[in-house]
């Protein structure tokens, strides 16, 4: 694939601009631990509420080992399809046009919802610093929250460098800030104020059992969901086959310490009752942290690095569900209309400006754990097509077949492992959210059919092939 | 293999099939909640006149409760005694297994025939 400047698209339907190559691998780091760093900021300590502290630092490296699992896997396949859509793309050239299409959506989703979730932390947070500043009566959070996604949707708009770069400065900030925590409450600087062994005592050290363990595996995703999301911006980034394998490991491996950081800060400093209740107690669990440790200091680093956070990763998310959202309008997969670039700014402008009300709908209109909930259980089917999806990348086009940028170690243990704490983490949903799990199956079940029986006619077949790959082995 | 031509969609047949999906997708998550289905039954136990013996609270937990702004037992009564149900049915676990594993498979074969179609015009009939 050529590297210049300005890739120009002349396969999707005789549009003539593409999307500009001007990212390098900082900016991919930014992107993935952008969007995922606010989970050690609010989200994950639902898992503390399904099964108690040690039960969500189970979860916190079982889910670990998960996302080191996609980040491999999606390095290799990634390293050789690079283009917009990310996993998207992949499922379209190695599976097929509607696993594609199915990707697509739980992509759009998974982000989506993310994005939602973030604006909804971001108006908790605003409240509260008004009222810890004064304010008596509360504030309506509402305009905060329409305002937040506004401005990150204007500043995707404008063009992806920008937005990245935004991104890389506010994400470092925030990563800093956990560091600072850790450092200040921890016996190795700090005051020691660490209370693990009383907070973790008697029945409060597994309170559900064994199976709280599996249950914490639901939201154990939290800490890591979206470092996946790097490869969207394969279309954009210089280099993709250096970049791209480069940023998300990176950025998996940044996103382990600040996870196990996280955890001892806050099971070290509040009652497992208290930290694993995200919508009447710790909505933003780091900030409360903060504040139990009585320094005003660390209270404002800490709430800067939550509204840090949480517009860091929503601007990824608008980055990448856009993305998504484009590549499946250029395919005809959707409207074609979504498939423009802007003439000046060279984003996704259209499907930039639909997804805005989306999130709007379900920022305003729904409770955090369910917006979490929905996101985590779209981000689970898309992990549990990567392993589909590695077998037969391999298959298809074995090593000596195709060049990859990066060739992942022990296959397919990686990708029998992904699939495995999978069939774990569908259960984990079942207990306690079997409802929603079985709406939004039978959600995709029936857009898939509505795809398979009426959408695919408007689609070019040879067309959906862009890769300069041989024909796949079997076919 | 003939080339397939696509039908060109009217911008009102567009419209419809951008309706279509997000009408599906809200409803996937708010009708759930409208219906009341929505979430696990975390529900409080209730203990009568709280004490934070009583809710198995040792000194240390007590200073953290009162730092977090619960000056009393009573105060954090329903958050303390809040539990997730994880009593299931065997069956209702096999009816999710089955709704999983099928819509992969039914996802993975109707693919697998839109794929053949893609290929056999991409590189020619065998």
């Amino acid at each position: 694939m050529a590297h210049s400047d300005m890739d120009v698209d002349h396969t999707a339907h005789g549009q003539s601009m593409g999307l500009l190559r001007v990212l390098g691998p900082a900016h991919v780091w930014a992107l993935g631990v952008g969007i995922v760093l606010v989970g050690e900021y609010m989200g994950w300590n639902f898992a503390v509420g399904k099964g108690g502290a040690y039960a969500a630092l189970i979860a916190c490296w079982f889910a670990g080992v998960l996302y080191s699992c996609v980040a491999m896997i999606d390095s290799e396949v990634t390293s050789t399809v690079a283009a917009a859509g990310g996993q998207y793309t992949q499922a379209k050239h190695i599976i097929g046009p509607l696993m594609a299409f199915n990707v697509g959506l739980y992509l759009v989703f998974a982000y989506t919802m993310l994005e939602a979730g973030n604006a909804i932390t971001l108006g908790f947070l605003v409240d509260t610093v008004a009222g810890m500043t004064g304010h008596e009566g509360g504030l309506d959070q509402r305009p905060f929250i329409v305002l937040a996604i506004m401005f990150l949707a204007w500043l995707n708009y404008r063009g992806v460098l920008a937005t990245l770069t935004f991104n890389l400065v506010i994400t470092a900030i925030a990563f800093v800030a956990i560091i600072t925590i850790f450092l200040a409450t921890s016996p190795l600087l700090g005051a020691g104020e660490m209370l693990h062994k009383d907070l973790m005592s008697g029945q409060a050290s597994l309170p559900y059992g064994w199976l709280g363990i599996l249950a914490a595996m639901h939201f154990g995703l939290w800490y890591y969901l979206g470092i996946e999301g790097t490869t969207q911006a394969a279309e954009e980034v210089r280099s993709p086959a250096r970049s791209l394998p480069f940023g998300t490991l990176a950025g998996i491996m940044t996103l382990l310490i600040a996870a196990t950081l996280t955890w001892y800060v806050c099971a070290g400093l509040m009652p497992w009752e208290y930290l694993g209740d995200g919508v009447n107690g710790a909505v933003a669990p780091l900030f409360s942290a903060a504040q139990i440790t009585g320094s005003s200091a660390l209270v404002w680093l800490l709430g800067i690095g939550t509204l840090f956070a949480t517009l860091a990763s929503a601007n990824g998310c608008i980055n990448d569900a856009s993305r998504a959202w484009f590549s499946m309008g250029r395919d005809h997969y959707l409207p074609a209309w979504f498939g423009a670039v802007h003439p000046v700014y060279r984003t996704p402008y259209r499907a930039i400006i639909f997804l805005v009300p989306i999130a709007l709908i379900f920022a305003l209109g729904a409770p955090l754990d369910q917006v979490i909930t929905f996101s985590i259980l779209s981000g689970l089917l898309g992990y549990t097509f990567m392993p589909i999806n590695m077998i037969m990348f391999r298959k298809k086009w074995p090593l000596d077949t195709i060049k990859r940028g990066y060739e992942h170690p022990l296959h397919p243990l990686p990708a029998i492992s992904l699939m495995a704490l999978c069939s774990v983490t569908y259960f984990a949903v079942f207990l306690g959210y079997g409802t929603q799990l079985i709406a939004m199956i039978g959600f995709y079940i029936v857009v898939s059919l509505w795809f398979h029986f009426w959408r695919y006619r408007f689609v070019k077949r040879a067309d959906q092939f862009t890769m300069p790959w041989p024909r796949p082995r079997g076919y | 293999m003939a080339r397939y031509i696509p039908p060109v969609q009217s911008k009102l047949g567009q419209v419809i099939d951008v309706i279509v999906l997000v009408v599906l997708s809200v409803g996937a998550l708010f009708v759930p909640l409208w219906l009341g289905l929505a979430g696990s039954a975390k529900l409080p136990v209730p203990v009568e006149n709280p004490t934070w013996e009583s809710l198995g609270q040792n000194p240390v937990m007590v200073a953290q409760w009162n730092k977090l702004g619960f000056p009393d037992a009573a105060s954090a009564h329903d958050m303390i005694t809040a539990r997730y149900d994880y009593s299931f049915s065997w069956i209702s676990l096999a009816v999710m297994v089955i709704v999983i594993v099928g819509y992969f498979v039914m996802m993975i074969r109707f693919s697998d025939i839109e794929y053949r179609e893609v290929i056999a015009e991409k590189f020619g009939e065998k």
